[in-house]
């Protein structure tokens, strides 16, 4: 029994879509049932690893019905069982939040704050969310498809 | 208020401030020889000892991932040469192999021996490169030129072949860009020995040597269960007990074919981190020699007019090589819409490649699991509690790659 099936069968409310791209699984749940997800994947089904954390912006992908902007994706990874599982959050534009990993793992620290940084995803429980790439003044994320290209920032004014 | 707040307002007017408490706030970097020009730490001592720390991060942050939104797939090749710029051959494998992945073609096997050939030669400069500058910022110069020397003659063999000793822009998208040169063989043996002159000589003069031993032995430890939950992977990993590689759990391209050891340490300190990676080195050179024997003839690329360029002789010779032409040079392989995720082992451990499509010539999203990028966001943990002198040593063994860290 894959690890899929095994969110399937007992979390059977918070899958809102399973999905497979290049032969890869991938599971979409509720945003507020991440936490309890991640939490049995890493206690019950033995992902010890959380190899990474990104987000896609969707805004104008060409033929999207999906409402949400964002997308988180999570690839965790099991050694022992050599086995790999992608989770997917939905995240809203008009507020763009979702749980933070850090308490489960210490790894999520920097990752969400990359994240924040280059898209403006709010970690609630993230114990220190601030830019990591970026300087503090910078206006505006970066990865987001709406920041241009060659955007120009303004200048920061000198010590006094 | 929070330590970093704390540290910050104290910290960045001047370069040393004393703090109401008497424990002294330092700012280390960027500017700092063994900071490597683009990290800087700001610490607060106590006496000699690290009490608390926040690494900054930031300095060589170039845009890769949105610039990777904005052309096509093969131009995005050059790019990853920059990521990890002392193992160049591993980005260049890893981004490819996703990109086929996502399009679902097979590459000739003798790309696929030409693929790992590059990529344990690039392992093993990686390697290098990380204990040669560990050393001399130790203060053992003359290992750094013996290993800088054998990495020289190795980037040579680089060179040969894709034509560019750290920038080589060897793949493509379904295959390699060039075959070995005539007498390549020859060469490598010939990298090889000195390699391994250079290899010994540096052993002997580090392995046991008093001050090279004390400084590594029991600095920067890490737990396993920490270093797991950081989500520490390759050599730091391996340093912790954990035998985790790409290569052997979820073999790609033909590593499954070469009889090699994952070298695994239990104590989790610097040693151990020096010790994993010197075993690496001759690990890669037993592939890089298995793999010459055992390279078939053929093709060097996937001759699918919608993957790779036409020979030049069919472009000037047949109308549907000069369309296919055409097509690749402006637009790319188009990959369907969806996404893939596809590690490799790189230097420094689980290189990932998550890349999103949307069925055009440019791909959606490309996003880069930079294996270093987990590992600096523990050093503050590692370093805590030990001297300010161990900090070189730990940020040494750690090897981090600023074009990799933030991209």
């Amino acid at each position: 029994m894959s690890a899929i099936e095994k969110l399937k069968s007992n979390f059977p409310q918070s899958i809102i879509a399973i999905g497979n791209s290049a032969g890869q699984d991938y599971v979409l749940i509720k945003s507020e049932d991440l936490k309890k997800i991640a939490l049995f994947l890493k206690n019950e089904l033995g992902f010890e690893f959380l190899m990474d954390l990104t987000c896609v912006d969707y805004k104008g992908y060409p033929g999207r019905e999906e409402k949400h902007r964002f997308e988180m994706a999570y690839q965790f990874y099991s050694f022992n069982n050599k086995e790999r599982v992608r989770l997917k959050v939905p995240v809203e534009e008009s507020s763009p939040s979702v749980a933070s990993l850090a308490s489960l793992w210490l790894s999520a620290d920097w990752y969400e704050r990359e994240v924040y940084d280059m898209y403006g995803i709010h970690f609630s429980g993230h114990p220190d969310l601030r830019r990591i790439l970026m300087y503090e003044e910078f206006q505006g994320h970066p990865l987001r498809k709406d920041y241009p290209l060659k955007g120009r920032q303004p200048r920061i004014p000198e010590r006094k | 208020m929070n330590t970093f707040e704390k540290i910050k307002k104290i910290a960045a007017p001047g370069i040393v401030e004393k703090a109401e408490d008497g424990r002294l706030v330092l700012n280390m970097g960027p500017s700092h020889p063994a900071m490597h020009g683009i990290v800087k730490i700001y610490l607060t001592l106590n006496g000699e000892r690290i009490e608390d720390s926040d690494v900054e991060i930031g300095y060589l942050h170039r845009g890769f991932e949105k610039t990777c939104e904005n052309i096509n797939y093969n131009q995005v090749i050059p790019y990853t040469d920059r990521l990890n710029y002392v193992s160049p051959f591993i980005n260049n494998v890893g981004y490819a192999l996703a990109v086929e992945k996502l399009m679902g073609v097979d590459i000739p096997e003798r790309a696929k021996y030409l693929r790992v050939i590059m990529s344990e030669i690039s392992r093993i400069t990686d390697h290098l490169t990380c204990i040669g500058a560990n050393a001399m910022e130790l203060g053992a110069f003359t290992v750094y030129f013996y290993l800088i020397n054998a990495r020289e003659a190795l980037y040579k063999l680089g060179d040969s072949v894709a034509g560019g000793r750290i920038t080589p822009n060897y793949t493509r998208i379904g295959g390699v860009s060039r075959d070995l040169p005539e007498g390549f063989e020859d060469e490598v043996k010939k990298a090889f020995s000195i390699l391994t002159k250079n290899l010994d000589d540096s052993e002997k003069l580090l392995s046991r040597n008093r001050i090279f031993y004390d400084r590594l032995r029991n600095t920067g430890k890490i737990t396993k269960e920490e270093a797991i939950s950081y989500s520490f992977t390759g050599p730091l990993l391996r340093a912790c007990g954990v035998p985790y590689d790409v290569r052997k759990d979820e073999p790609y391209l033909v590593y499954d074919r070469f009889d090699f050891d994952i070298p695994v340490c239990s104590e989790g300190d610097n040693y151990s981190r020096y010790l994993v990676r010197l075993e690496e080195i001759k690990q890669s050179m037993s592939i890089v020699k298995q793999a010459l024997k055992q390279i078939p003839s053929g093709e060097i690329k996937n001759p699918d007019y919608n993957v790779s360029l036409p020979e030049k002789k069919d472009v000037y010779g047949n109308i549907e090589a000069l369309i296919a032409h055409f097509k690749l040079t402006f637009e790319g392989p188009k990959p369907p819409a969806g996404e893939v995720y596809f590690p490799v082992e790189g230097g420094n451990g689980e290189l990932g490649f998550y890349i999103v499509s949307d069925g055009t010539h440019k791909p959606w999203r490309v996003r880069v699991r930079p294996p270093c990028f987990p590992l600096t966001s523990a050093l503050s943990r590692m370093i805590k509690g030990g001297y300010v002198a161990d900090i070189i040593a730990t940020f040494g063994q750690l090897n981090m790659i600023g074009g990799e860290l933030e991209r």
